[in-house]
């Protein structure tokens, strides 16, 4: 196993005796490494491609009347006076072990302020997703079930309208609606160590409202897609023609096919939730990594950008490399590959 | 006028919708009641007979900035839409038509900018770029055209192993003939509804990264702009961040029931099976 990891992941020449007799775990194994080789693409593209991009950094930083003395201690007080590639290698050999460099602007590790935000960003995301995920599967099989019926056509317009209502717009329907006009709801909500795990969740109640509404519709829509497929092909009528009650042929005809496109569709949420959050932190002023983000591009604290970018760039890649090894493991057909 | 009997309701107040507001952008200058930067009243004066929707947070007509940052809003989206359009077009075509080591560099190119997300990919290049209009529209359409890129090459794969492609080949016609007079003609029903997805999308995100105010910077009225201007109203129960947030949230409604309707009709042309 160890082999497979380290080397090439898709010579078919050097580890064809291992894919011959573990076609699943080398496709699994196929898929990890191709999401760490991105990873490190993107982290070269961020850090590369930002340093190429036109535009001094050491004369943002001071301001248009600063002097070439002082922007050249700057240079050298920033270390942006080595080559481009010395700076990559020893910025990536400081992420691996967790040291994403200090902040330009207040001299603080960026490390420990992630460490706090993660956390909080992570939370939000969390509880979204565990209201968002049963609601949109439940909603998206009524409407297969009603499907062109009035049901699903209504389920079907509301959707297509909250797909384009904007975070902010939503968000502050809600804060005007829960938190000024009847006072259910705290806001801004900020959120400290001091706090107990009710406050925390009635801090992130709205943000969380927000976050959920912005995916259901999208997990909904795709969803009922998967089932419809699923639902109009052969096999089903075939079930269909012999008379089966609807339940058997959900349950032991469709459902088995459908697991593999729903999985897909909800790491694919929650990929788009890690980012959603981005604007909806700003919206509520929640200190986690989206406001971080925001507030660092504002001032261009780069280290911060660079950090944060991998940061999301990173959760986004796993999420979706978890979502295809889920799809293979729930599809029999690649277990045997021909 | 066929075509519109033809229409389902969801349709013609789509149009409808996407008909007002480009009506209201393009006679701002004549129809506004004051000008887009005059200060005319108190802060956030409520809606009333001299003000149709109120004031803002510096005491300017709503209705005013509205209509000018309609221009604005849509101006830039369809321009940066064209842009990502054309560019994402136009690779994609060469990707299928030359096939080879070029088709793989784009293509693992724009996967590559894909597995970044798309307001994280924009803060972090609008955070090194200087703050230019121009620079913004590029960046957007950049970044879109990674998704025109994917359906594009996905359609024109399709097309350039049909018989009337190799007959253009053997005719010894150039490749920009078999981009443009063979594929694109045979590829444009389903990318026209793609145009009006990715329309809808550059309006939202323009707003987004003008609400983060990384976009459009004021004076200038922008529709996102205006919503990080008259933000904090809201704890007073002031709504008027709440209008401009509406009108994105309409124009991309109605430019979603249009698409909806045009992706519904390709998709029965092509007998498929029910109205999946």
């Amino acid at each position: 196993m160890s082999n497979a990891n380290t080397g090439r992941p898709a010579g078919p020449g050097s580890v064809g005796g291992f894919i011959g007799s573990y076609p699943l775990l080398s496709l699994i194994l196929q898929r990890i490494v191709l999401g760490f080789v991105l990873l490190l693409a993107i982290s070269a593209l961020l850090f590369i491609g930002i340093e190429i991009l036109p535009g001094d950094f050491a004369q943002s930083y001071l301001g248009q009347s600063a002097t070439p003395e002082a922007i050249a201690n700057i240079r050298r007080e920033l270390g942006l006076n080595a080559p481009v590639h010395e700076r990559y290698i020893s910025w990536l050999g400081g992420v691996v072990q967790g040291d994403f460099g200090i902040s330009w602007a207040n001299k603080a590790s960026v490390s420990d302020q992630i460490g706090k935000r993660l956390g909080n960003t992570l939370f939000l995301a969390f509880w979204a997703a565990v209201v968002s995920v049963p609601l949109a599967i439940g909603l998206g099989m009524i409407a297969v079930h009603y499907r062109n019926r009035f049901i699903d056509r209504l389920i079907n317009v509301i959707s297509l309208a909250a797909i384009s209502l904007p975070e902010f717009f939503t968000g502050y329907l809600l804060i005007l609606f829960f938190a000024v006009n009847m006072g259910v709801a705290t806001f801004p909500s900020t959120v400290h160590d001091g706090m107990s795990f009710g406050d925390r969740l009635s801090a992130i109640a709205l943000p969380c409202a927000t976050l959920v509404l912005v995916v259901l519709a999208h997990m909904m829509r795709m969803t009922r897609a998967a089932i419809l497929n699923i639902m109009s092909s052969a096999y089903i009528e075939t079930a269909e023609l012999k008379g089966l009650d609807a339940f058997r042929i959900i349950a032991r005809h469709a459902a088995p096919n459908a697991i593999a496109p729903i999985i897909n569709v909800v790491a694919l949420n929650l990929a788009y939730l890690v980012v959603g959050v981005v604007v909806v932190e700003v919206i509520f002023v929640y200190p986690g990594m989206g406001q971080y983000l925001v507030d660092a591009v504002t001032i261009r604290d780069m280290p911060v950008v660079q950090a944060c970018g991998l940061v999301f760039a990173a959760v986004y890649i796993i999420l979706n490399m978890v979502a295809d090894v889920l799809g293979i493991l729930a599809n029999p057909r690649l277990r045997h590959p021909k | 006028m066929q075509l519109l009997k033809a229409m389902p309701w969801s349709a013609r107040i789509g149009l409808l919708g996407v008909f007002i507001f480009l009506f209201s952008a393009v006679f701002a200058d004549v129809l506004a009641p004051y000008g887009e930067r005059a200060i005319v009243g108190d802060v956030w004066e409520p809606a009333s007979a001299k003000f149709l929707l109120g004031t803002d947070n510096l005491g300017r007509d709503l209705l005013s900035r509205m209509m000018y940052g309609a221009q604005t809003t849509i101006f830039i989206s369809v321009i940066a839409s064209v842009l990502s359009f054309s560019i994402g077009i136009f690779l994609s075509f060469l990707a299928a038509v030359v096939l080879g080591w070029t088709d793989q560099m784009l293509s693992r190119l724009n996967d590559l900018m894909m597995a970044i997300p798309t307001l994280i990919f924009a803060l972090v290049v609008l955070a090194a770029l200087p703050q230019e209009l121009w620079i913004l529209v590029l960046v957007m359409a950049l970044i879109d055209s990674t998704r025109v890129f994917r359906l594009g090459r996905a359609v024109a794969v399709d097309i350039v192993v049909m018989d009337f492609v190799e007959a253009a080949r053997l005719r010894g016609e150039g490749r920009m003939w078999i981009i443009f007079r063979e594929i694109l003609p045979n590829a444009m029903s389903p990318l026209l509804a793609e145009f009006g997805l990715r329309f809808a999308f550059a309006v939202l995100f323009l707003s987004s990264l003008s609400f983060l105010g990384l976009g459009i910077q004021p004076p200038e009225a922008d529709w996102g702009g205006m919503v990080k201007d008259n933000k904090d109203g809201i704890i007073f129960g002031v709504p008027a961040a709440l209008i401009p947030g509406g009108a994105i949230a309409a124009l991309a409604i109605s430019v979603n029931l249009i698409v909806d309707w045009l992706l519904n009709r390709t998709a029965s042309l092509k007998g498929g099976r029910g109205n999946v």
